[in-house]
């Protein structure tokens, strides 16, 4: 388990260093995408819109936050990560066009993107869910909101970070999945389990 | 004198304030408990996030997670207590105060426009559980419930011929299934008997008893302690990254059921088990039960 900090952009080479396990922590440009942003940056390339930033070498995070507004200035109040899974159906084709490098959420995901991980180079960094302050406390400033027509949590918030973590490699660039690693451990732990309540399979 | 309506807004509203900032005591001795005892490396990374943001969200007073949740109210309604004709009214301001006070992200969305509302209300939202209590008090809790949990509960009607064994099976199964995705370690309320509607209030409304307080019924603090035990041995641990605490506490509830039906409920709830009491007296005056203010 190392411990490395990368600034944004992240090039593929650095990207590839990183195993699972290893904690990471990001400085730089991270934007906020979730199911309704992850839709429309795709639907916009299929149309060959530009998208309002280029997000090459960029950390994306899934995330709803909580953002106020004071004298026409935005500030997160708390921005923990959402649920990745929900994401699985668009990272594969987020990661190919736009070059993305961490990925970061909670829960993991599934095998199309784990796939696209090792073949376009990038990494999902798991943060704690939940860990909400954790993660305002590493932003430094919100650079600008795009499409929020999309509403607060779903519109496309564009962060400045500074040491954003810590996020735990949970999939590398090199067809590693934690989460698959644990479902298969507890699928051996199940009959355990089962055992211990007098239960049959 | 206010009247009992505002003073009920305004304690409505500090309860969510209190139970999107601060955790219950019980929940965080907990969590602080899962911490020393865990061997994972990755585990105890992440219990220490969970901690260390716990304590951030007191500093800071800010909410501990951005999903506030869906507004859920328990209110226990004496039937001597003043202004319950206006009670519904008063939830819900406090509830568009607190969205824009605290602040609280907005969380309620139309099904069929998929237009959020912007501020944590909208038909049926908040949704209050009422109670008709003797007397002329009125005790409100909050409970500010996450969608990630929200999204693993299940209901099952099962066969009444496996029994316990079956609702064992069914609440294991639960958690396997649910893995990475409610936020664990969890807490989970199960719901016994009733019917498919009672079995799942039942077991969210368990989610709200202490974890420091064991079921008064011996046989099932027994069961509970049983199934605490052995869902800790599926290896999921924190946040689903591998670890030995997957769940801080089980709490189980249950009404007679048909003879032909066994309904059983499992509800989760996430590290973040948010929740608060007070209590309202006819003369005005307002304690507070879960939070010290």
């Amino acid at each position: 388990m190392a411990v490395y900090k990368f600034k944004t952009p992240i090039s593929e080479e650095e990207i590839r260093k990183l195993n699972v396990n290893d904690v990471l922590y990001v400085s730089g440009t991270m934007v906020t995408a979730r199911d309704q942003a992850h839709r429309r940056a795709l639907e916009h390339f299929k149309q060959g819109k530009t998208l309002p930033i280029n997000l090459e070498g960029l950390a994306v995070f899934h995330c709803g936050p909580i953002v106020k507004k004071k004298e026409d200035r935005w500030t997160i109040v708390a921005a923990g990560p959402t649920t990745s899974t929900r994401m699985d159906i668009f990272e594969d084709e987020f990661i190919k066009n736009f070059k993305v490098r961490v990925i970061i959420g909670k829960g993991g995901m599934g095998k199309r993107t784990t796939d696209a991980m090792a073949k376009y180079g990038a990494v999902y960094g798991a943060f704690t869910g939940g860990a909400a302050i954790l993660a305002a406390k590493a932003i430094k400033s919100v650079r600008s909101v795009e499409w929020l027509d999309l509403g607060m949590p779903e519109a496309m918030w564009v962060l400045e970070v500074q040491e954003f973590g810590p996020l735990t490699v949970a999939i590398d660039s090199h067809g590693n999945n934690v989460f698959e690693d644990v479902k298969t451990k507890v699928e051996e732990n199940k009959q355990k389990v089962y055992q211990k309540l007098g239960l049959s399979p | 004198m206010l009247e009992i309506a505002n003073i009920a807004e305004n304690v409505a509203f500090n309860l969510l304030k209190q139970a999107v900032i601060y955790l219950p005591e019980d929940v965080k001795q907990a969590l602080q408990k899962a911490y020393a005892e865990e061997t994972s490396e990755t585990g105890k990374t992440q219990l220490k996030a969970i901690l260390d943001n716990i304590e951030f969200a007191e500093k800071y007073k800010a909410p501990m997670c951005q999903d506030t949740g869906t507004i859920i109210f328990y209110v226990k309604a004496g039937t001597q207590a003043k202004d319950l004709d206006k009670m519904e009214d008063a939830l819900i301001r406090a509830t568009r105060r607190a969205t824009v006070e605290v602040p609280i992200r907005p969380n309620a969305v139309n099904p069929f426009t998929q237009k959020n509302s912007g501020d944590n209300t909208g038909r049926l939202i908040p949704w209050i559980n009422w109670e008709i209590v003797p007397g002329e008090d009125i005790e409100m809790t909050v409970l500010p419930k996450g969608g990630g949990s929200e999204n693993v509960c299940v209901m099952g009607m099962l066969v009444p011929g496996q029994g316990i064994k079956g609702v064992k099976k069914f609440v294991v199964d639960a958690v396997l299934k649910a893995g990475a995705k409610p936020c664990p370690p969890n807490i989970l309320g199960i719901g016994i008997g009733g019917g498919s509607d009672i079995a799942m209030k039942i077991a969210k409304k368990a989610l709200l008893r202490p974890l420091d307080v064991p079921n008064p019924d011996p046989e099932i603090a027994r069961l509970e302690k049983e199934i605490l035990g052995a869902v800790n041995m599926t290896g999921i641990g924190p946040m689903g990254l591998g670890g030995k605490t997957t769940v801080l506490g089980v709490n189980i509830d249950y009404a007679y059921r048909h003879p032909a039906s066994y309904p059983a409920a499992v509800a989760f709830n996430c590290w973040a088990a948010r929740r608060a009491t007070a209590k309202i007296s006819a003369d005005g005056t307002v304690e507070y039960l879960t939070h010290k203010v």
